[in-house]
């Protein structure tokens, strides 16, 4: 039973009750005495706030409060931080403005929040909310990604609208490279700005006691801990060993929950204001203007190669759109995670990666599923697959001469690779698209009138966000490692305290599989128990695809402890030394000898210390009674998982409609703990990857207006959007943890824009941004006969 | 929401006696729901009309098809008499929304709610229907008097739909990629004196094209669609398709539909 636990398709723990409807979520929760929150939020991108007046809204039958900027600083209540500082190229420090949880004396983005008014009844509170009067001054916004530097300044102490300006690499040996070469292959491209859109939208509750003076916020988050650190530490709104954090069951994050929102600070200290529980449900339109966004980028990128195809060096010049507010990982994501990645996995020599972060009036932008990697991946694999075609060599065969082959691999910029075997996941892929008979496809497309393309993406991506000692170096405001606690219990289950979280991830099913694994216990005696802060030790939470890296790595450590103690008791009991006891299966066992205690006699034995009749005490001097472990894991490295992706699509030239017609890929995740599981996450990915490159996009009207605020505008990928994907591994184990895991959580996303993109471009043989609407592409394609006709 | 008083009206009558300026049906409820929950409008009552006998079912005849109001989405595309008599209007109802929507969607509330992206106004127009309602009978193409807007008084209400049976005919729906309303719905019907086409999606109100027309009634093929100029102006365009692309999709699902006509 153990030793197949890891590796194997084990259905996961947490179906049944999420198929059956049985998921306990923050709006299930409901509390005594509750009360009902409706935030205020500005409809304009950009104003100054002459005057809030909500007398007539206190009026109304059942409302309890309306609180304001007022308030917060009455009662001394921090606003939000941005947690990683990021230095300009010019020494300086970044530039953020203040971000108050509810606006003072401005708003900056069009569901900014303004005030939260609380009733007895939503119903209550919504009809006070339309009674609040906030007098706005409109001012221009500025929305733009492109032009933000070029606008009027949002903030006066920001000139610009410049957060920081930030350089990596080095610029001067970077020209020098670029002037012996024999083509530069310039690209100009477009990271399109996207809604998380989770399943679940955001809620609070907040719930004071008066009575033990404790403060419970019931958040959906994928950070707990973190939530209660900064709400404590820079919000002020209760002190850490009072204040209980709980993220329950959540519905999805990727990346937009990671992070404490204004509500949960407002929610918070509401409740503790007014003593009563203060309960907020973000509604979806809310959802879409108020959760933070991904990705808008703006990119100029240049690549030298010579005529046999070897890269010489690589320029990146990127705008990021920030928001109206920098987020609390709003400045890492488009610098230190994206800023390293730009080389791909390449063995580029020479390159630099200049970030110019800049404010708008739209709704802040922070981690999204892939978080920085996508955005370099899509980069550096669209400007590779150019390069070939302008050198005329075939775009895998340009790749794998580009790949990196020995490892450890420092590359120029950050990153040292541990592992990987880059030209045998390409070899796969291609096998599995059947890349040799892609022509014949293409005919076959073309005589029924359709346009076929096939596009690559070779990508590597660094996970398991964790080192401290490298990512507070680099301006972390918190070290990312991770803690576990393994707890038997007397009758020998076991309780598993991770600090990460899952919401969606399935830690319940594969953290189970490791301790399984490790000590011997089935599976359906192991229970994981995450998301309360009055529960686990503290830890770092769920992103980065860093949870098993990382978090699974501090159970093993865990259950390393465990082992090691319970050698010292099975040794007394058994009556030898403990360097004579081998642990195997969940057995403590005497090699040569009948001698052997299982793992549940000895937590028993552990919990039962004393002398009782015939029994002895089993435990040797000085080893404390109890069998429960803790373990802090801080890896000394990232993990670098890497793939080669596929995509083929059919186009329609009268309508541009473009289907994936298949997928390809073939990833290298390292050691795979539940390939089913690690089979949805690829799915996920793909489904998002795919939303971004054919489908989803965010977009502001040039005075601000989120036009695409709900699903009627903003088009999600649905199942019929996506053929049956092909899916193969291949395996260069993690060398940073001892699962020799890697993390596969942000993968699809990361590397299919790219593959699309590329097979777009060569089905229609013309550059087009994401997005590939049918309409953009029916242009694109009208464009091209026509000049085509022209010229004949 | 803001709060309102629900009724269960058992007849026609109960129904109209109901009604007042500030009283709404309820059919299906697929767009009503979603403008109270979003209170993006209210009312004082809300007449629920789903148990009324009188507007349920379908009825062939050899001449036409009559659809009775509350009859849902789903009905009509699974209904065997639909289907044999007019495959492409059971195609028009089985493409509408998703399965809940059809399960809940009703003809009568969409053609009542008119929106310029519905399916079923096109189908309306295309095969000339009557629509017959609680006072009368309305062509169909004195309905569909503008955006959301028809002939309708108020306290009228939809009973049934009665469509004629052409010789043969198809609807080809460009979906929005978000919302899979019609970005374009172009419905082709041949009957024995005439061919009409009805566009949606495409203006504020659905309307018959007559370049399309023109050209299938002097010669019904493919072919002679390609001396047709489709014209953008008076098109919408919004976020999703300029007028441009608009026109090049009618002219493209036409041809589509003349070559599936059944």
């Amino acid at each position: 039973m153990a030793s197949s636990m890891i590796g194997s398709k084990v259905e996961r723990k947490e179906d049944k009750k999420f198929l059956t409807g049985k998921g306990r979520y923050t709006a299930d929760i409901n509390l005594h005495n509750q009360s009902y929150a409706v935030f205020i939020r500005s409809p304009h991108a950009r104003a100054k706030i002459k005057s809030v007046d909500a007398s007539k809204a206190k009026k109304l039958p059942g409302v309890i409060d309306v609180l304001t900027a007022k308030e917060l600083q009455e009662d001394k209540i921090g606003g939000l931080i941005a947690g990683w500082k990021i230095m300009s190229q010019d020494g300086t420090e970044m530039k953020c403005p203040p971000h108050p949880a509810l606006a003072g004396d401005s708003v900056n983005y069009v569901g900014d929040h303004v005030a939260i008014v609380i009733a007895e009844t939503l119903q209550q509170a919504k009809d006070a909310a339309d009674a609040v009067q906030v007098d706005y001054k409109v001012l221009k916004a500025v929305v733009s990604t492109k032009d933000a530097m070029n606008s009027e300044s949002i903030y006066e102490s920001i000139p610009k609208n410049l957060c920081f300006d930030w350089l990596l690499g080095d610029k001067a040996k970077t020209e020098q490279a670029f002037s012996g070469a024999d083509k530069v292959v310039k690209l100009d491209i477009t990271n399109n700005r996207l809604v998380p859109n989770a399943m679940e939208p955001r809620a609070a509750i907040g719930d004071y006691n008066p009575s033990s003076e404790e403060l419970t916020l019931y958040t959906t988050s994928q950070n707990p801990h973190l939530s209660r650190l900064v709400i404590s530490a820079f919000n002020a709104v209760h002190p850490e060993h009072k204040f209980r954090v709980i993220a329950p069951d959540v519905g999805g994050g990727f990346g937009s929950k990671i992070y404490p929102y204004a509500e949960d600070v407002v929610v918070a200290w509401a409740a503790k204001r007014l003593q009563r529980p203060v309960k907020w449900v973000c509604e979806r339109t809310e959802s879409f203007l108020s959760d933070c966004h991904g990705r808008d980028h703006v990119t100029h990128c240049e690549l030298a190669v010579k005529k046999d195809g070897t890269i010489l060096g690589l320029k990146v010049d990127t705008i990021a759109n920030l928001g109206g507010y920098a987020s609390l990982f709003a400045t890492v994501t488009p610098t230190y995670l994206y800023g390293p990645l730009v080389l791909g996995l390449y063995n580029i020599p020479v390159a630099y990666c200049n970030v110019k972060g800049v404010f708008t009036n739209t709704a802040p932008v922070d981690a999204y599923r892939g978080a920085g990697r996508p955005e370099a991946t899509y980069m550096i694999e669209r400007l590779v697959d150019k390069a070939a075609k302008e050198i005329g060599m075939d775009r895998a065969e340009f790749r794998k001469r580009n790949f990196i082959k020995q490892f450890p691999h420092q590359q120029c910029l950050v990153h040292n690779i541990d592992s990987g075997d880059y030209i045998a996941h390409l070899n796969k892929a291609l096998d599995l698209a059947d890349y040799k008979n892609f022509e014949k496809r293409k005919a076959e497309s073309r005589s029924r009138g359709k346009l076929r393309g096939i596009g690559f993406s070779t990508y590597i991506e660094a996970c398991g966000i964790a080192p401290s000692a490298a990512v507070m170096s680099l301006g972390c405001g918190v070290g990312l490692w991770e803690s576990a606690e393994i707890r038997f219990n007397p009758t020998g289950n076991i309780s598993v305290f991770t600090g990460t979280h899952s919401h969606g991830q399935s830690h319940d099913t594969t953290f189970a599989q490791i301790v399984s694994d490790k000590l011997g216990v089935p599976i359906e005696n192991i229970e994981l128990i995450h998301g309360d802060t009055d529960k686990g030790p503290f830890g770092m939470g769920t992103y980065g695809s860093r949870s098993l890296a990382v978090g699974g790595t501090a159970i093993v450590k865990a259950c390393d402890k465990i082992v090691d103690k319970g050698k010292k008791v099975a040794a007394k009991m058994l009556e030898v030394s403990p360097n004579d006891i081998d642990f195997k299966n969940g057995e403590f066992i005497v090699p040569n000898s009948n001698k052997k205690k299982t793992i549940g006699e000895i937590a028993f034995a552990c919990y039962v210390p004393g002398t009782y009749g015939e029994v002895k005490s089993p435990l040797p001097e000085g080893v404390e009674p109890g069998l429960k472990e803790t373990a802090f894991y801080d890896p000394v490295n990232f993990s670098f998982p890497a793939g080669s992706h596929i995509c083929e699509v059919e186009i329609d030239p009268d309508t541009g409609e473009t289907k994936v017609v298949t997928y390809t890929c073939v990833d290298d995740f390292g050691n795979l703990i539940n390939p089913m599981i690690v089979e949805g996450q690829i799915h996920g990915g793909l489904a998002q990857g795919i939303g971004q490159a054919l489908y989803e996009n965010a977009y502001y009207d040039e005075t601000g207006q989120l036009v695409t605020a709900s699903y009627m505008d903003y088009c999600m990928p649905r199942a019929d959007n996506f053929p049956e994907f092909r899916i193969g591994y291949t395996c260069t184990p993690a060398t940073s943890n001892p699962l020799g895991v890697k993390g596969c959580g942000e993968a699809g996303a990361i590397a299919s824009p790219p593959a699309v993109m590329n097979a777009v471009v060569d089905a229609i043989g013309t550059e087009i941004s994401m997005p590939a609407t049918s309409e953009k592409v029916w242009r694109a394609v009208n464009e091209k006969s026509k000049t085509k006709s022209k010229a004949a | 929401m803001k709060l309102f008083n629900f009724h269960e009206a058992k007849n026609l009558k109960e129904a109209t006696k109901l009604s007042s300026s500030k009283s709404a049906y309820l059919a299906g409820g697929q767009t009503l729901i979603p403008s109270l929950k979003l209170r993006l409008a209210s009312f004082q009552d809300v007449i629920d009309i789903k148990e009324i006998k009188d507007l349920q079912g379908i009825k062939a005849t050899g001449s036409s098809v009559a659809i009775g109001a509350t009859t849902k989405h789903a009905d009509v595309a699974s209904s065997k008499d639909v289907k044999k008599a007019i495959p492409s209007l059971a195609g028009l109802a089985g493409g509408i929304g998703d399965p809940q929507v059809r399960n809940c969607g009703t003809i009568g509330g969409s053609i009542s709610n008119n929106d310029p992206s519905a399916c079923y106004p096109s189908a309306c127009i295309a095969l000339d229907a009557t629509i017959h309602t609680s006072d009368r009978k309305i062509p169909a193409e004195k309905f569909f008097t503008g955006m959301f807007e028809t002939a309708l008084k108020k306290g009228e209400l939809v009973t049934k739909v009665e469509f004629n049976i052409p010789e043969k005919s198809a609807y080809v729906k460009c979906p929005n990629p978000a919302s899979r309303y019609a970005l374009v719905g172009v419905y082709i019907a041949k009957f024995k004196k005439e061919v009409r086409c009805a566009v949606t999606g495409a203006q504020s109100v659905v309307y018959r094209c007559k370049e399309i027309e023109n050209a299938l009634n002097k010669n019904f093929s493919v072919d002679s669609l390609d001396s047709v100029t489709i014209k953008s102006s008076g098109l919408n365009s919004d976020i999703h398709a300029s007028a441009e692309y608009r026109a090049s999709l009618i002219l493209s699902s036409a041809k589509k539909a003349v070559a599936n006509c059944k």
